[in-house]
């Protein structure tokens, strides 16, 4: 199980250099330093001059993969793409280009986004496999065909309306909790209830129609057909044998997203005014600050690949016919 | 010539799209395996439905991909200039539409502007009304009494005109297909009415009369009034939404279309050569899918937007910055979509690879390449084509998405994402300024309801594992 995990993470290495690459040839290859110099400055300002000062305040006035200049093992330490692009690595994201430290703001703003993703996961994970199974049970009456159409129709509508929605009927109309913001300790509850209400409704519509699935193709098994011809009620039926085979692909599919979710929503976040990481890449790229969005895309990658070891070993763990291969 | 016809990338590929599909309509005419799950998607009656309002879309979208530059009047040694702003057929047809502007804000209906302004009075003082629009509802005299009575009266005569084309079609129709089915006039109508035949007649006419109608009132009203109001510079908010709709369906056809030849190519290869082709192209699509897909839009936006703003000299008008930019975002979300196609396609290339009649090809000494493009392709177009559909109605969402985000469609474009994030500001105003939130939500809601629903049905007809259920 050791050799398999130490294998599966070895694995990861390559696919992380291969994205440091990408974002290094995104970010300094396609564009020079020369041209965000000039975009930030804005037009006015833009002298030879000026653009030198930023570029070395932000260390960008170094040669790109090999300087020729430096002695010794500066000739690669001493680059672009040591300094900004291969220090990822050791997760140090360096300063932003308004000169704020990225992985000091990333430690801070996890938390919030934290708060809000976590509940949402949980309480949607609740509340659809619930309806899931019930429209599951239903199956071929009217509920059943109503609960997929209804499924169908709450996916055809863009996650803002239901955000915009929520925010005009709870916060609006009824007045029940703040429209957008932020606390901490109790009032990061009251913060945080209309954002998981709304995730989890949005949530909704995909949700029953992929667990329905799920569940149908279980129910149609040779082990269901069994338990009912043992004389099984269908509930028992439902609980004990088909929710837990069914649970194996539903939760697997929740390992992989569970890192990610430090990463935040950014339209939830940026609509409720919350300061977790999500709204932290809206305001980057509103302002194009090229440093943290470059931090971000790496940061997820990590957590993306975490999340497909974890799914690998959960699937080890939860279906005892798979082996370490 | 009176005006020069302006070709734009989208534009290119937008059609050359349409003449592929025209082209396998053709194709599969004759070839009853290709004709057999279309016919299945042919009998649903939802997704017959859901294909009428696709195509009343799809028509506003082409017809407002036929660009040109109007001529300019000629100068004085007849010269003739072109204008600077393109206009499409689409705009020619709305031309009332695009050019009653008004000042600012009015709600849909409205006589009167949405807030008060100082205005000189005809008896010389000055007082703080809310002005009359300049033209929605200019040919009421008193607005306040007559405005819903003209409403109604129009509304009631455009609805019954629109019922009575419908009618005349659908007698046109049963005609026709009498003709077709060589049975008598009253038969063929039952036989439609009944449904029994290849297509559900019933369903397909209603949901065709119910666009009808709804069309007939917007023409109507359209001229006389903002049926869904005015946004912030006053522009007509039907008309914005309007133009959004080429938007959305670009990004939600080209974008699966611009990256499929690599998707299949590379799919098909590594599950047919294994080896380290396999390793090579598992590594490209592991690594592209790790970075999360708006984070790496979001980069190679930023990164666009500064090679444009550096480069302003390669692009003629704004337009066609804006042009570039959009097939430059289809671009690039098909660069994080691909990699779900193909890792689906490499799975069932391996499968395919040691299927019979692929072992027997290449017992035959028939070439790779060859066997490649005789007998895999074919065999993996169902799993193309069901992508193809189910990915459209996410793409249609995730260009809201990230135009909301800043990184979407260049701001000058229409379309329904920026639209939200105009009216997104307005919600606090008091009284709420809701039509242009509600524009884009209805259009929105329709367009990707109906491409769920015909999804459904192409995925069942074609999925040959549903198929056996």
């Amino acid at each position: 199980m050791i050799v398999y995990i130490v294998r599966r993470i070895l694995y990861a290495i390559p696919i992380l250099i291969g994205v440091n690459l990408i974002t290094f040839a995104l970010f300094f290859v396609v564009n020079s330093p020369d041209d965000m110099a000039r975009l930030h400055l804005g037009v006015k300002y833009v002298t030879p001059a000026a653009i030198a000062k930023w570029k070395q305040e932000r260390g960008y006035d170094k040669p790109l993969l090999l300087n020729a200049h430096a002695p010794g093992v500066k000739q690669f330490t001493d680059t672009i793409f040591f300094q900004h692009s291969a220090r990822l690595f050791a997760l140090q994201f360096g300063r932003s280009d308004n000169g704020r430290d990225i992985g000091y703001e990333i430690r801070q703003r996890m938390w919030p986004s934290l708060a809000i993703a976590l509940p949402n996961l949980l309480v949607g994970l609740l509340v659809t496999i619930t309806l899931a199974m019930l429209v599951a049970f239903f199956r071929a009456t009217y509920i059943d065909v109503w609960g997929v159409v209804l499924a169908v129709m709450f996916m055809s509508i863009s996650s803002m309306f239901y955000i915009i929605g929520g925010q005009f009927l709870i916060g609006k109309l009824l007045h029940l909790v703040p429209i957008s913001g932020y606390g901490t300790g109790i009032h990061a509850f009251k913060f945080s209830v209309l954002p998981v209400v709304v995730g989890v409704i949005a949530g909704l519509g995909s949700g029953i129609r992929w667990y329905r699935t799920i569940f149908l193709e279980e129910m149609g098994k040779d082990y269901v057909r069994s338990a009912r011809a043992k004389g099984l009620a269908e509930l028992t039926v439902l609980f004990r044998h088909v929710l837990r085979n069914a649970l194996i692909p539903i939760l697997t599919g929740v390992v992989a997203v569970l890192p990610l979710l430090f990463m935040g929503s950014l339209i939830t976040e940026s609509f409720f005014g919350i300061p977790g990481l999500g709204s932290y890449v809206i305001d980057a790229i509103n302002s194009q600050d090229f440093a943290i969005v470059r931090a971000m895309v790496f940061l997820g990658s990590v957590l993306y690949i975490i999340g497909l070891i974890l799914t690998d070993i959960s699937y080890t763990l939860v279906d005892p016919r798979i082996r370490f291969g | 010539m009176p005006f020069k016809p302006v070709i734009l990338w989208t534009d290119a590929l937008l059609f050359l799209l349409v003449a592929a599909i025209v082209v396998f309509a053709v194709y599969a005419r004759r070839r009853e395996h290709l004709r057999d799950p279309w016919r299945q998607v042919m009998r649903r009656r939802l997704g017959m439905s859901a294909l009428v309002v696709l195509a009343a879309y799809g028509a506003v979208a082409l017809l407002d991909s036929l660009h040109f530059r109007p001529a300019l009047p000629a100068d004085k040694r007849g010269r003739v200039q072109y204008a600077a702003e393109m206009l499409s057929v689409f705009d020619l047809m709305v031309t009332p539409l695009r050019m009653h502007t008004e000042k600012t804000y009015s709600a849909p209906l409205a006589t009167h502007l949405y807030a008060k302004e100082m205005v000189q009075l005809p008896d010389g003082t000055t007082a703080r009304i809310f002005p009359r629009l300049q033209y929605g509802g200019a040919h009421l005299k008193e607005p306040a009494s007559e405005r819903t009575g003209d409403i109604l009266r129009t509304t009631w005569q455009a609805v019954a005109a629109g019922f009575l084309v419908w009618v005349m079609m659908v007698l046109g129709l049963a005609g026709w297909l009498a003709r077709r089915w060589r049975l008598p006039y009253a038969a063929a109508c039952k036989r439609m009415a009944g449904g029994r035949s290849d297509l559900p007649w019933p369903a397909v006419l209603l949901t065709a009369g119910g666009l009808i109608v709804l069309v007939a009132w917007l023409l109507a009203l359209a001229p006389l009034y903002h049926v869904l109001g005015t946004d912030k510079v006053g522009q007509d908010v039907l008309y914005q939404t309007l133009k959004s709709i080429r938007t959305g369906l670009v990004i939600g056809s080209l974008t699966t279309l611009v990256m499929l030849p690599f998707a299949v190519l590379l799919g098909i290869m590594a599950g047919f050569f294994k080896g380290w082709i396999d390793d090579a192209v598992q590594y490209l699509y592991t690594t592209l899918n790790s970075i999360p897909g708006v984070l790496l839009i979001a980069a190679a936006v930023l990164m666009l937007q500064v090679y444009i703003d550096t480069h302003p000299e390669l692009f003629q008008t704004q337009q066609e910055r804006a042009d570039l930019r959009l097939l430059f975002l289809c671009i690039i979300l098909g660069v994080t979509n691909w990699t779900g196609l193909c890792r689906l396609l490499r799975g069932e290339a391996l499968k395919l690879s040691t299927v019979d009649y692929i072992q027997a090809a290449t017992a035959l000494g028939v070439s790779r390449g060859r066997i490649i493009t005789r007998h895999m392709v074919p065999n993996v177009m169902h799993i193309v084509l069901i992508s193809l559909v189910l990915d459209f109605s996410s793409l249609v969402l995730a260009e809201a998405v990230l135009s909301y985000v800043g990184v979407g469609v260049d701001p000058v474009m229409n379309s329904w994402g920026n639209m939200i994030n105009a009216a997104r500001l307005e919600m606090a105003r008091d009284p709420m300024v809701w039509w242009s939130l509600t524009a884009a939500f209805i259009f929105m809601f329709l367009l990707v309801l109906a491409a769920n629903i015909f999804s459904d049905a192409v995925r069942d007809a074609f999925d040959p594992r549903l198929r056996k259920q």
